[in-house]
């Protein structure tokens, strides 16, 4: 087999989106009945690579890609996702496409139904053909039982237990005849382990058969029982391409998260870090795409909090919970009280802040002038910067006092603006960042939320916005939780890092620790493994 | 327990269904009409006003909602119908002829309805209520205007005295009741149109069999997911336009039969309530935005116009005014279509709450699912 062609094999792939590159040189090969497990964190390409490869219109509408792809020997160009599928390759996406009211047979005869021919053909075409529904059912039946697996042709998806949706998707995919090469992306994310263990020996079934498998996921220790060779993507790199043979867990953790920057502890000296100030207690939050399942977590008076972890498992889902954004439950108890949910104003009055990941939706009024953009929430919350008069009847807006406060954060936080009544949409992405930290400064809250406070903005203004933070932690003892898609970034700043995984705290690591050690915990592995970090 | 959950169930899924069935059974003792009177009367509306109430199915199969813009499809009935009396075609040919030239319109009006519901995805049902008022306006002007100026008209009996546009009140005289006399069978003393009757079987037929057709599941696969339908290759857009097309000829058709029925027609009203009744008609028989079904259309004929029948009267028995019947069966028509509405919101809404649901007690909550049997080696 190693003299065969490979059935697919990119070429020096490369592609960047307006300068800013995603992918460079990566090249990787599948041979036919070969499994290939694809790792690698948020961004570092997997998801561009897998459309480049589907052809997607993005990629062309960006400008296209370097390198090449040949299937069986072939250089290949796909112009849409129909021409791969042509091809003969297969993907099942990480949400499921399936029409909930259609039966399993059905949603794998998806648009290819079989088809009885009639008069009304000839006149309006072939959709006019009724659909030849035992054919089909035959046909399903085939592809479920190549899968190996049991599955009830007739039963509807919006009944089925998602372990069998997962199944009937994949069935759609080799429900084709000429499937060479299934995608599968995070195909376990959603099932039980038990079912994720039937999922791979199915998988193992269909490459025997001699379909090859490109599998993605985050759970390490699938992708080193199931592959037969391991790619492991960084920062749009191929750092790794190895066969599966002995490699472990931890490996895998390390070369996917493994930078060379120096982390140490942070500098505790002149800071006073004490009891525990705010305590989750099984915190639920219905967040789209960020639910929080179950959050138990306690944050100490004074300290940096960084919470971490892998995108759309919850992580931003906890401070938008707490702050009321999104619908919530569980107990959250601030200062000893408890912190009435699904409330943003109470929130506030109980003198915590949040820095919202949405800075254009939530954090800012984008028309408005910079110096009511950061005395607004004081405004309608504390009452500050307004003046009173008939006995408090009337009250308006104390212009000088916020003019003076605004200049205040503008010099603090080095805002580059023409003045304090500058729109809030005309500043750089950086300096909206600044604003919306001001906003939340001028509160004088004793806990902040930040929201991934460095998202799309340049390197220099990201030292800025964590030193502002830093200082402002420093200064005034105010706690900070700080929430971050960059780990390096949380190991920079903070005094603990918690990694959320699935809706709930994998565990809470010292930003000293070994790197590989995020890394399992961000994979979901070893969470029994996971040692109390000790404050 | 289940039992319990079960007949709320059903009582919340058909209440609308069951307020009217209430208010009839207590209206129709009320209003002191014989059983004779009531059968007959419910019998020649069924064939009066179901196949108008069928040009909805398509639409809320293809996930677009109640198709208000049926409306498209009634004008050209009526501009058909124009013509018929114009050239003074007699009888059934007539009433063909009618069709002959109001296809075309249908066709072209439901094409335009297609192409700019597709512009208002998920805003179906308003955009096609708004679009039926402009067209009504477009109508006016054709028929009020280039009728007898442009458009060559013979009749002097329909055009307006001062030699162009049609008459107010349009005598259909020519294809009065024409297929409802085809072949009409007396039965117990009642009139059973059966010719009508035939070609309402001839729509459901077509109905079943279009549901199994491809473009019958393509369409019921957009119902339910555009998206996923689109990324399966299904062309989203052009099934929308063919299922509103398909609609606006059923409309035109059924106007056509709705028509000839009354023997009469007012120019330029006789389409304006046609999208509202048949609407009120598929809710009242229990359809909603997403689901509407044969029997729908039955139940709902039945039931809405049970009441319409007798209402007047029992008001007229109980408060000595039919006028207040009247006001209570418009009332209780639209009540039908707000409540309708309201409670397909409330449906979504309460399925969102059960989504949640799993998510209150944390992660030890999420419901055990059935472990899925591996099938042996050997056996395959």
């Amino acid at each position: 087999m190693p003299n065969d062609t490979p059935l697919l094999s990119l070429e020096g792939i490369s592609k960047d989106f307006y300068g800013n590159s995603v992918l460079a040189d990566v090249s990787f090969s599948v041979g036919k009945g070969q499994i290939v497990g694809l790792v690698g964190e948020n961004g570092a390409g997997k998801t561009t690579l897998m459309r480049i490869l589907f052809g997607m219109p993005v990629i062309a509408e960006t400008g296209g890609f370097g390198g090449s792809i040949k299937l069986d020997g072939q250089e290949v160009f796909f112009k849409s996702p129909f021409d791969a599928l042509d091809a003969g390759i297969g993907m099942v996406h990480q949400e499921f496409s399936l029409i909930p009211g259609f039966s399993t047979t059905e949603n794998i005869a998806l648009n290819r139904e079989a088809m009885k021919a009639n008069f009304a053909c000839d006149i309006f075409g072939d959709r006019m053909s009724v659909l030849d529904r035992v054919t089909m059912r035959g046909r399903a039946e085939k592809a479920i039982k190549r899968l190996g697996v049991k599955l009830d042709p007739d039963m509807l998806v919006s009944e089925m237990p998602v372990g069998h949706k997962q199944f009937t998707e994949i069935a759609r995919e080799i429900n084709r005849e000429n499937v060479k090469l299934l995608v599968l992306d995070e195909p376990t994310a959603v099932l039980t382990e038990s079912e994720a263990e039937i999922l791979l020996k199915s998988l193992r079934h269909l490459a025997d058969q001699g379909i090859s498998i490109i599998f993605i996921s985050h759970r390490l220790h699938e992708v080193t029982t199931l592959a037969d060779s391991i790619v492991v993507l960084r920062d749009g790199l191929v750092v790794k391409d190895t066969p599966a043979k002995g490699v472990s867990v931890r490996d895998i953790a390390s070369w996917m998260v493994g930078r060379s920057v120096e982390a140490k502890r942070t500098d505790r000296s002149g800071r006073d870090i004490g009891d525990e100030i705010l305590v989750f207690d099984k915190l639920w939050v219905d967040m789209p795409g960020e639910t929080v399942k179950d959050v138990n977590l306690s944050v100490r008076k004074g300290e940096i909090l960084g919470i971490g972890g892998l995108a759309g498992q919850g992580k931003l889902g906890i401070p938008n919970g707490v702050m009321g954004l999104y619908p919530a439950g569980g107990s959250v108890r601030f200062k000893g009280k408890d912190v009435p949910l699904n409330d943003p104003r109470r929130a506030l009055e109980l003198g915590m802040a949040f820095v919202s990941e949405d800075r254009r939706g939530v954090g800012l009024l984008l028309d408005e002038p910079l110096d009511w953009n950061i005395g607004f929430t004081a405004m309608q919350i504390r009452g500050d910067y307004l003046r009173s008069y008939l006995g408090g009847l009337v009250k308006l807006r104390d212009e000088e006092a916020l003019k003076k406060l605004s200049q205040e954060y503008i010099e603090l936080l080095s805002i580059k603006c023409t003045g304090a009544k500058q729109r809030a949409k005309e500043l750089s992405g950086g300096n909206q960042q600044k604003i919306c930290l001001a906003k939340a400064f001028a509160l004088k809250p004793t806990l902040l939320f930040v929201s991934e406070p460095t998202r799309g903005i340049d390197v220099g203004a990201k030292e800025l916005v964590l030193q502002s933070l830093r200082h402002y932690n420093r200064d005034f003892g105010t706690t900070i939780v700080m929430v971050s898609s960059e780990l390096e970034e949380l190991r920079s700043i903070c005094d603990r890092v918690a990694i959320v995984d699935e809706g709930s705290i994998a565990g809470i690591l010292l930003p000293d620790a070994d790197i590989s050690d995020f890394g399992l915990l961000m994979a979901g592995e070893a969470r029994k493994e996971a040692a109390d970090a000790k404050a | 327990m289940i039992k319990k959950t079960s007949i709320r169930r059903f009582f919340a899924d058909n209440v609308v269904v069951i307020i009217f069935l209430v208010l009839t059974a207590a209206a129709t003792p009320v209003s002191g009409l014989s059983a004779g009177y009531i059968v007959q009367e419910i019998l020649t509306r069924i064939g009066r006003n179901s196949f108008l109430v069928f040009s909805l199915i398509l639409p809320v199969m293809a996930g677009m909602g109640l198709n208000f813009g049926m409306v498209l499809g009634a004008m050209a009935g009526e501009i058909g119908l124009i013509f018929a009396v114009d050239w003074n075609i007699i009888g059934v040919p007539g009433l063909i002829f009618a069709n002959l030239v109001g296809l075309p319109i249908a066709i072209f009006l439901g094409w335009l309805c297609g192409e700019v519901l597709n512009r208002a995805r998920g805003r179906e049902m308003v955009t096609g209520f708004i679009l039926g008022f402009f067209m009504d306006g477009i109508y006016q002007f054709v028929v009020l205007y280039l009728m007898g100026s442009v458009i060559p008209m013979r009749s002097a009996a329909i055009t307006l005295s001062r030699g162009y546009g049609i008459r107010n009140t349009l005598n259909l005289d020519s294809v009065r009741q024409s297929l409802d006399d085809l072949l009409m069978v007396k039965l117990f003393g009642i009139n059973l149109p059966i010719a009508t009757y035939l070609i309402i079987i001839l729509l459901c037929v077509f109905i079943i069999w279009f549901r199994k057709t491809k473009l019958g599941q393509d369409m019921r696969a957009i119902g339910q997911d555009q998206i996923v339908s689109n990324a399966s290759g299904i062309p989203v857009a052009r099934t929308r336009v063919i299922a509103i097309i398909i609609s606006t000829i059923l409309a035109m058709v059924g106007q056509i039969i709705f028509l000839q029925n009354m023997g009469n027609m007012a120019t330029y009203n006789a389409h304006r309530q046609t999208g509202f009744f048949a609407v009120a008609a598929i809710l009242v028989g229990g359809a909603s935005v997403t689901k509407a079904t044969i029997p729908n259309v039955f139940i709902g004929v039945v039931l809405l116009h049970l009441m319409y029948i007798v209402m007047p009267r029992a008001g007229a028995q109980l408060f000595g005014s039919a006028q207040i019947g009247e006001y209570f069966r418009d009332a209780f028509s639209y009540g039908a279509i707000a409540l309708a509405l309201v409670l397909h919101a409330w449906r979504k809404m309460r399925g969102v709450e059960i989504d949640r649901a799993g998510l209150r007690q944390g992660v030890a909550s999420a419901a055990p699912l059935e472990a899925i049997e591996p099938i042996k080696e050997d056996t395959l």
